[in-house]
C-alpha cells in the first residue's frame, strides 16, 4: 500500500500577519515556515499505521505545490519520515488550481490512499481534499477524526452535523483529517535530518489550470477598544454590563 | 435563473443557523433579481416548513425520501441534479461540515468559483466580491469569483436573522442516485446537546480551570445561559475535554455573540479563532494575561470562585 500526504507550507502558528504594501499578500519578512497543522497530523497519522503495520505500508509520498520556498518545508516531512517528496512547480492561485495539480500527481504516482488536512491555515477553504475526490472519482471521507486499517479498506470515524459515524471505506481513497485523528506531531531527530537529505525530491512541472476565483485584497482585523475591568467580587456587576450595556444576554 | 439553498435539518428539525442561512438566500435572490429556490434532503417535521415559510421560503424541493446523512459523492449527486434542475448562478450552503464537503464537488463539476466562509452579504455583486476570514481569523480576504455559478458557504453567525412573509409549496424531488461506496456502520448524536457552530454564546475553559473534574460548574454556566461549551488547545490535548470542543486556531474558528474566557491565558493562535465574536468577556488569575487585550470585559479574579458567582448573578438577571 502506497500513502500520499499533501502538505501545504504555511506561516507559523504564532505569527504575527502584517500585510503587503499593496494588501494582496502578507509580509513574508523573518515568517517561519511550517507544514500546515493538520496536514502535520495526516503525515503523523500516516507514520503510525505504517508502525502499527509492519509490511503492510511499502511508501509514504508527500507533496506540495509552489515554488522553491516550499522545499525546506518538504524536507522537514521526509525528515520525520517520509519516503520521498514531489513538489509541482507552480505558486497556486485557489483551491481549485491546487487539486488539480494534486490530480495529476495522483494519477502519476497511483497511491492507495491519499491524506490531508482539512483546511489550510493560510487560506481556510477546505476546499482541497472535496475538491480531489470529485477530479479522481475515489471514495472520500471529510472531517475523519479517526483511522484504521481494516481486512477490507479502511475504518473511520468522521464528524457530521451534531454527531459523529463510523463507516468503512474501500481503496483507493481520500480523506481530510481533522484533529484527534493523530497524537502529537513529531518533531524530527537528527537522524532524520540527516537521512532527509539524500532522500528522493523531485519537481514536476504544473499542468495549465484556470482559477476560478482570486484574493484580490486582505485586511487586518480592528484594534480591539480597551478591556473594561470589573472587580473581582462583582460578578453580578458584570453580568448587568452585559444586559444593558453590550446587549448581548 | 435562481437562487439554490440548501437548508440542513438536524433530527427533522430546522436549526437557527438554518433560519439565519433562509434569511440570507433571501436577501441574494432579492439582490440579484432571481427565484429562491430550496433544497431540503431526509425527513422533516411538518410544523417546521411553517418556520421555514416565516424566513423567506417559497419554492421547496422535498428531497424528504433521500436520507438525511449520506456518502458525500452520492449527497452532491443530489445537489447536482437539483443544479440542473433549477439552473442557479448562486448555490448556498452553510459553512459546517456538510458545506465544506459538498461545495468544493459542485466547484469542480461546473467550474464554479467558492467563497468559504463569507462574512455576511457580498462586498459587490458585479463583479462578485466576498469578504472571509483568512489565516485562521488574523486577516480578511476579499475574494472575487469569476465564474457564472457562484458557490457560497455562509459563515454562522454573520447575517442577521430576519423574518419575512413566504409561502411555501412543497415540490417532490427524488432523484436517482448511486450507491455509496462507503458503509455507515455505526452513528452517534449528541442528541440535544447545542453545538458549537450553532451557539449564540460561547462558555469555554482553559488551562486555568486546573482539571477535568472541575468542568461542572461551567457546563451548569453554559446550561443556565443556553451556550455551547468549548475549550482551549491545551485542554483538548491533556484530554480533559474532546477534541471537537477546541477553538483556536488548529481547532475550530468561531464567532458567536458572547464568548466567555474562563482561565485562557489567550495564546496567539487562541485569539485568532474567537476574535470575531461579538463581545468578549475573560476571567483569569493574572492580570498580565493576552486574553485581556482581545476582551471587552474582564474580570482579574479565580475561576472557580467566580463561576458560581455569575450562575446566580445570571438567574437573578433572568427573574
Amino acid at each position: 500500500m502506497k500513502i500520499l500526504v499533501c502538505i501545504s507550507n504555511v506561516p507559523d502558528t504564532t505569527t504575527r500577519i502584517k500585510l503587503s504594501g499593496d494588501k494582496k499578500s502578507v509580509e513574508t519578512n523573518g515568517v517561519q515556515w511550517i507544514i500546515n497543522p493538520w496536514d502535520e497530523l495526516a503525515l503523523t497519522r500516516a507514520m503510525e499505521l505504517s508502525e502499527q503495520n509492519a509490511g503492510s505500508i511499502q511508501a509514504i509520498s508527500v507533496v506540495s505545490v509552489g515554488d522553491a520556498s516550499v522545499e525546506p518545508t518538504l524536507r522537514k516531512a521526509l525528515a520525520v519520515g517520509a519516503n520521498e517528496a514531489i513538489r509541482v512547480n507552480l505558486v497556486p492561485a485557489d483551491s481549485y488550481s491546487v487539486a488539480v495539480q494534486l490530480a495529476e500527481v495522483v494519477k502519476q504516482e497511483n497511491p492507495d490512499l491519499v491524506l490531508l488536512g482539512i483546511e489550510s491555515s493560510d487560506f481556510n477553504s477546505s476546499g482541497v481534499g472535496a475538491m480531489l475526490a470529485e477530479l479522481l472519482g475515489f471514495a472520500s471521507v471529510s472531517s475523519v477524526s479517526s483511522l484504521e486499517l481494516s481486512s477490507s479498506g479502511l475504518t473511520i470515524k468522521r464528524e457530521v452535523e451534531g454527531g459523529t459515524e463510523q463507516l468503512e471505506c474501500p481503496l483507493p481513497a481520500i480523506l481530510s483529517v481533522q484533529k484527534g485523528i493523530a497524537l502529537e506531531p513529531r518533531i524530527p531527530a537528527m537522524r532524520g535530518i540527516m537521512m532527509a537529505r539524500s532522500k528522493p525530491l523531485k519537481v514536476v512541472e504544473p499542468v495549465a489550470v484556470e482559477p476560478l476565483s482570486e484574493w484580490i485584497e486582505l485586511e487586518l482585523p480592528e484594534a480591539k477598544s480597551a478591556c473594561k475591568m470589573i472587580p473581582e467580587d462583582n460578578a453580578k456587576e458584570l453580568i448587568r454590563l452585559l444586559h444593558e450595556e453590550a446587549k448581548v444576554i | 435563473m435562481s437562487v439554490l439553498v440548501y437548508i440542513e435539518n438536524r433530527d427533522g428539525q430546522f436549526k437557527k443557523n438554518q433560519l439565519e442561512l433562509m434569511s440570507y438566500a433571501k436577501k441574494i435572490s432579492e439582490a440579484t433579481n432571481q427565484e429562491l429556490v430550496t433544497l431540503s434532503i431526509g425527513n422533516v417535521k411538518e410544523e417546521e416548513w411553517a418556520r421555514l415559510s416565516a424566513h423567506g421560503a417559497t419554492r421547496v424541493l422535498n428531497g424528504e425520501n433521500l436520507p438525511n446523512q449520506i456518502d458525500n459523492e452520492v449527497f452532491a449527486q443530489a445537489l447536482f441534479a437539483a443544479i440542473e434542475l433549477v439552473q442557479p448562478k448562486y448555490l448556498i450552503l452553510s459553512d459546517n461540515n456538510t458545506g465544506k464537503a459538498l461545495a468544493p464537488r459542485v466547484s469542480v463539476k461546473y467550474r464554479a468559483g467558492i467563497v468559504s466562509g463569507i462574512l455576511g452579504l457580498p462586498i459587490s455583486y458585479e463583479p462578485f466580491v466576498g469578504k472571509k476570514r483568512a489565516y485562521s481569523g488574523k486577516a480578511f480576504a476579499h475574494v472575487k469569483v469569476n465564474s457564472d455559478l457562484k458557490v457560497l458557504t455562509l459563515s454562522p453567525n454573520s447575517f442577521e436573522i430576519k423574518e419575512s412573509s413566504g409561502n411555501v409549496q412543497l415540490e417532490a424531488f427524488e432523484p436517482a442516485l448511486p450507491t455509496p461506496k462507503t458503509k455507515v456502520v455505526q452513528a452517534d448524536k449528541q442528541m440535544g446537546k447545542l453545538l458549537l457552530s450553532e451557539a449564540d454564546i460561547v462558555v469555554s475553559g482553559g488551562r486555568g480551570m486546573k482539571s477535568a473534574d472541575n468542568w461542572g460548574p461551567l457546563e451548569e454556566l453554559a446550561e443556565v445561559m443556553g451556550a455551547a461549551t468549548a475549550c482551549s488547545r491545551p485542554v483538548s490535548d491533556e484530554g480533559w475535554r474532546p477534541h471537537h470542543e477546541h477553538v483556536g486556531q488548529t481547532g475550530k474558528i468561531i464567532g458567536p455573540t458572547l464568548y466567555i474566557a474562563l482561565g485562557i491565558s489567550g495564546a496567539i493562535q487562541h485569539l485568532a479563532g474567537v476574535s470575531s465574536s461579538k463581545v468578549i468577556v475573560a476571567i483569569n488569575k493574572d492580570p498580565e494575561a493576552p486574553i485581556f487585550t482581545a476582551a471587552d470585559y474582564g474580570i482579574v479574579g479565580d475561576v472557580q470562585k467566580l463561576i458560581p458567582q455569575l450562575i446566580d448573578a445570571y438567574k437573578e438577571l433572568k427573574q
